[in-house]
């Protein structure tokens, strides 16, 4: 006389494994009550997932064989293809270089001169340009090494860089004035001659926005920075900075935004419709910034130091996120993003290119399903967790070269002096007289438009 | 699939949400529906309120906030979904007429009415002589351990009924306990703690922990918690056998020990009655509070580690709110409680002489105020054996005790949880299952810094002022005086004193601050005693009773 209702909990054998099958069954439950110390056990994991990235940084793949015999000074990409590139070197060699077999394609001794400029066309043709007062036009792909240039203008002082528009068979090079010149004329008269009216010293660098295309930015040894618009070919306006400027580099995805390479160490973001302020200054290099670029994606930056380091930046972080250097990377003078973001070059005076990536602790290799779930989720958990001060410091743990540090540590304590004084100085100066200023103006000495 | 849409409504209709201002209005049904379901949803899987971002003035962080608040939405409500995919419903025993007692069923008839399967779950061990016994279940439910005062110590899959080991240790066994999974097991013996592999082999001596009466093992920090007769607490790290700390409690012989496993907690029940939480980042009890009035006997801490129930000597079996630190509800037992145990569901087995009882809705997280059950959900026992411990076993309903003469396993319908999570813990694990989540849990290991009482503390930020750090910082301060603002302020039946004993002097919480106010609250008595008294002397005995109360 059973009344009342009874159940008590079975479950079938099938449920964990069905029959016939080696596959145990794994359900799931997301009570959180199941999960306890939910939060310890992510951060937990997000820890283990730091120092996982953290030793499997490796970032230097190769150096590319038989580099030059002179520093590397110069290196350009083909925007056409994915695994070529070419660099230029101190005495007039210039080498077409292969990424994936990592070999020497096509090479030649093209000037006289340390190779200051180079630039692949549209049409993969390569422009060359040196101190010998030279521009060469080449075909490396259908070519043999060391054959002469399909072209060559000649100009009246040092060349020292060379930039071709997007669309237009013009090239601009400059000297002390930037010189506008039609490729399919090898007149050495150039087309147009861009320069501001008072400005006489060398320019160091040029290039052309590749998206405004009419917009082309240079930097002089007179510490200033020009926008030239060549619709109406003059200068649209220009900045003097606090010391000279060794590179410029339009960021690809916004197309008003350029980045400097300055003297002073440090590397600045400016919009060009606002040159009085940076929109970013980003130090970490203990030395003069001899070239800078953007990734593809437009966020990020790699740059080159005279203080033999390679540095990675984040366009809107303050500071470096890695730092890349070898005991046999000399001073490096030149450095680029592959076109898929993955890998870095550099170029440096030891007269080798080296090959980096771009992420130090990624692997390259086919991924399986679960382990591609796996990073992501790592990479979730360390974005989730990065302001914990353990995680922080060892993800931001790095080893740098003695003299590097050194030198960091002396910069670090010349800047708190300066900063004392200026702040003595303020103290016993009438309010307002001695005024702060930010540190994104501060190096603007004078804008004009 | 029919049945989890009913159950998931009927859920809906009996906590309907007082606070929701969307009852399902007229002009837009579908709307309502949907925020009703997010609220269903957000009720057993939210992660606490949502951040408020009008105030924030940082458009980029905003933007941030907001994709980051979308996407804990969409977390809960597809975890709100997945319960379709939950296999198992939980068991349950029921009354048909009113007349009808759920205590009334007896074992017999719960085996006749449920499947073959589960009815084999329910068996004796017939253990006389060695006892009286303790026992411990593995945290997937797969092992049990038995351990006999005398020294008899076996340990066996309960459910295959195969035996995993058995040793005669020929000396006194106070408690025994399984570690991190059915590998390894610490045995608390005479002098020394041992800890024993699956197959007996003794493999370490804990020389440092020595006549431990109570332990306790935290599975995700892997430390291994005792406590012995000198009344010292100690933490050891089984996977690096390093003693983390070894604490004195200053309480004397300890006589219940319960880990609250939501936050790893120990609560030690000491002979006047007081239990006091420990973790090991604090030489002193992070809460005191004043349970029975003689010995605590038995404690245990519900899985999300909301309630507590303690047994004491005095008859009574206390019910807490560990979030409040107020009492609820308490119970009479007719003998002091030697052990209690709660179940995943919240079923409350509580083993008192020879009987042991059930407790069904003792507490309930979503209800305002808890009620007081008039009588037990099912009894067991009366056959002249003392129960010694009660534990249940994790994922099934069954209830295992221990006794003076073996050891009982008993079917309580109802009292496990249904669904298991195999990735946390597995009752049908294989080899190749455990071997990798062990080494998970290793790679997983929570460091013992990280016991709060608050287990979310970790990652928040520290929203302490930069000044009142400072204060902290200083290590020449001057100790604050709790009581100083009680001091001196106001007289009657308004001083500051009277209006915090008013609001705040009832919870049974003794702390440093209540002594002192204890202390101070008999020196102004005393004080106004001896007012009193002088002022009815200078009146003389005629006009005495006109003298005035205060100074």
């Amino acid at each position: 006389m059973q009344r009342q209702k009874i159940k008590a909990l079975t479950r079938p054998t099938a449920s964990a494994q069905a029959p016939g099958s080696s596959v145990a069954r794994q359900p799931r439950n997301l009570d959180p009550a199941l999960h306890p110390f939910e939060r310890a056990r992510e951060y937990t994991r997000a820890l283990n997932a730091t120092k996982l990235e953290r030793m499997f940084a490796a970032p230097f793949i190769a150096q590319l064989p038989k580099g030059h015999v002179d520093g590397v000074y110069t290196m350009a990409k083909d925007p056409e293809r994915l695994e070529t590139f070419t660099s230029g070197s101190g005495d007039g060699v210039v080498k077409v270089w292969n990424l994936t077999s990592r070999e020497q394609i096509w090479d030649t001794t093209a000037h006289e001169g340390m190779v200051k400029g180079l630039c692949f066309m549209r049409d993969q043709k390569l422009l060359s340009c040196a101190s010998d007062k030279s521009i060469k036009l080449w075909d490396p792909y259908n070519t043999q090494s060391k054959t002469a240039p399909l072209a060559t203008w000649l100009g009246n002082t040092a060349f020292t860089g060379v930039s071709h528009h997007r669309s237009l068979p013009n090239f601009a090079a400059s000297s002390t004035i930037i010189s506008i010149y039609d490729v399919s004329r090898t007149s050495t008269i150039p087309l147009q001659t861009l320069h501001w009216p008072t400005s006489t010293d060398t320019i160091n660098a040029l290039s052309f926005n590749q998206t405004e295309t009419s917009i082309l930015a240079s930097c002089a040894t007179d510490r200033s920075i020009i926008l030239y618009d060549l619709r109406t070919s003059s200068p649209l306006s220009k900045a003097v900075l606090s010391l000279a400027s060794n590179a410029i580099a339009w960021n690809p995805m916004e197309a008003m935004n350029f980045a400097v390479a300055n003297e002073d160490h440090n590397i600045y973001i400016f919009d060009m419709r606002k040159m009085n302020r940076a929109l970013n200054v980003l130090k970490d290099h203990v030395a003069a910034v001899m070239d800078i670029e953007f990734s593809p994606t437009g966020e990020e930056l790699v740059s080159a130091s005279y203080d033999r380091t390679v540095r990675l930046w984040d366009r809107d972080g303050g500071h470096s996120r890695d730092v890349y250097h070898t005991k046999r990377m000399q001073r490096v003078f030149s450095c680029k993003f592959t076109p898929d973001a993955q890998y870095v070059l550099s170029g440096s005076d030891d007269g080798n290119v080296r090959l980096w990536r771009a992420n130090a602790s990624k692997r390259e290799g086919i991924k399986s399903a679960s382990q591609r779930q796996k990073l992501e989720y790592d990479d979730a958990l360390k974005e989730r967790y990065k302001h914990m001060p353990e995680i922080r410091r060892i993800k931001r743990h790095r080893h740098v070269p003695k003299q590097v540090k050194k030198a960091g540590e002396i910069k670090g304590e010349e800047l708190a002096s300066i900063k004392r004084r200026r702040e003595n100085e303020r103290k016993h100066s009438k309010k307002g007289q001695v005024p702060r200023r930010s540190e994104r103006e501060k190096m603007v000495l004078a804008t004009e438009q | 699939m029919e049945l989890e849409v009913s159950k998931m409504t009927s859920q809906a209709t009996r906590h309907p949400n007082p606070r929701n201002p969307l009852q399902p209005c007229p002009h837009d049904p579908e709307k309502a529906a949907a925020k009703q379901r997010i609220l269903e949803a957000h009720k057993t899987y939210g992660r606490g309120r949502p951040i408020r971002k009008q105030s924030i003035k940082d458009k980029k962080l905003r933007g941030n906030l907001k994709s980051l608040e979308n996407k804990y939405k969409d977390a809960t409500l597809k975890a709100k979904d997945a319960e379709i995919l939950l296999e198992n419903e939980s068991g349950f025993l029921e009354p048909e007429g009113e007349l009808e007692r759920t205590y009334k069923v007896r074992q017999d008839e719960i085996k006749g009415d449920v499947a073959v399967e589960t009815a084999k779950k329910g068996f004796e061990l017939k253990l006389e002589g060695l006892g009286p016994y303790v026992c411990d279940y593995t945290r997937n439910g797969k092992g049990l351990l038995l351990a006999g005062r005398q020294g008899h110590v076996a340990t066996m899959d309960w459910r295959g009924g195969t035996l995993g080991c058995e040793l005669q240790l020929q000396e006194t066994v106070r408690d025994a306990k399984w570690l991190h999974n059915d590998q390894y097991f610490a045995v608390a013996q005479k002098k020394y703690t041992y800890i024993y592999d699956h197959a007996g082999v003794e493999l370490h001596c804990l020389k440092k922990h020595i006549e431990v009466t109570n332990m306790e093992f935290l599975p995700y920090h892997f430390l291994l918690a005792t406590v012995g007769n000198a009344g010292y607490l100690k933490y050891t790290d089984t996977s690096t056998g390093q003693m983390v700390i070894e604490m004195p409690t200053k309480q004397g012989s300890p006589t219940a020990l319960a880990q609250n496993p939501s936050n790893a907690i120990l609560n030690i029940g000491a002979q006047n009655g007081t239990v006091s939480l420990w973790s090991p980042n604090s030489t002193t009890p992070l809460v005191k509070l004043l349970a029975h009035r003689g010995p605590v006997r038995a404690m245990a801490v519900d899985r999300e580690g909301r309630y507590m129930v303690s047994a004491g000597q005095d008859l009574k079996m206390g019910v807490w709110d560990l979030r409040m630190w107020k009492e609820v509800n308490n119970y009479f037992l007719r003998q002091p409680g030697s052990s209690v145990a709660i179940s995943d569901r919240g079923l409350v087995g509580v083993g008192w002489g020879t009987q042991t009882s059930v407790w069904r809705g003792l507490f309930d997280k979503s209800r305002d105020d808890q009620e007081k059950i008039q009588a037990p959900y099912m009894g067991f026992g009366g056959e002249g054996r003392r129960a010694e411990r009660v534990r249940w076993c994790p994922f099934e309903d069954v209830l295992g005790i221990s006794h003076d003469k073996g050891f009982s396993s008993i079917i309580v319908p109802g009292a496990g949880e249904p669904n298991f999570d195999a990735l946390e813990l597995n009752p049908y694990e294989n080899t190749k299952q455990r071997q990798e989540a062990e080494v998970k849990a290793l790679l997983n290991k929570l460091q013992p810094e990280m016991i709060s009482l608050n287990p979310n503390y970790v990652g928040k930020l520290d929203l302490v002022s930069a000044a009142e750090r400072k204060k902290e910082a200083d290590l020449d301060r001057k100790p604050e005086d709790p009581v100083a603002k009680f001091r001196n302020r106001g007289r009657g039946k308004n001083s500051s004193l009277r209006k915090h004993l008013r609001k705040k002097g009832k919870r049974n919480v003794i702390d440093e601050t209540r002594l002192k106010i204890d202390a101070l609250r008999m020196e102004q008595n005393k004080k106004a005693r001896t007012t009193l008294k002088k002022h009815e002397e200078d009146l003389g005995p005629g006009l005495a009773r006109f003298a005035k109360k205060g100074p």
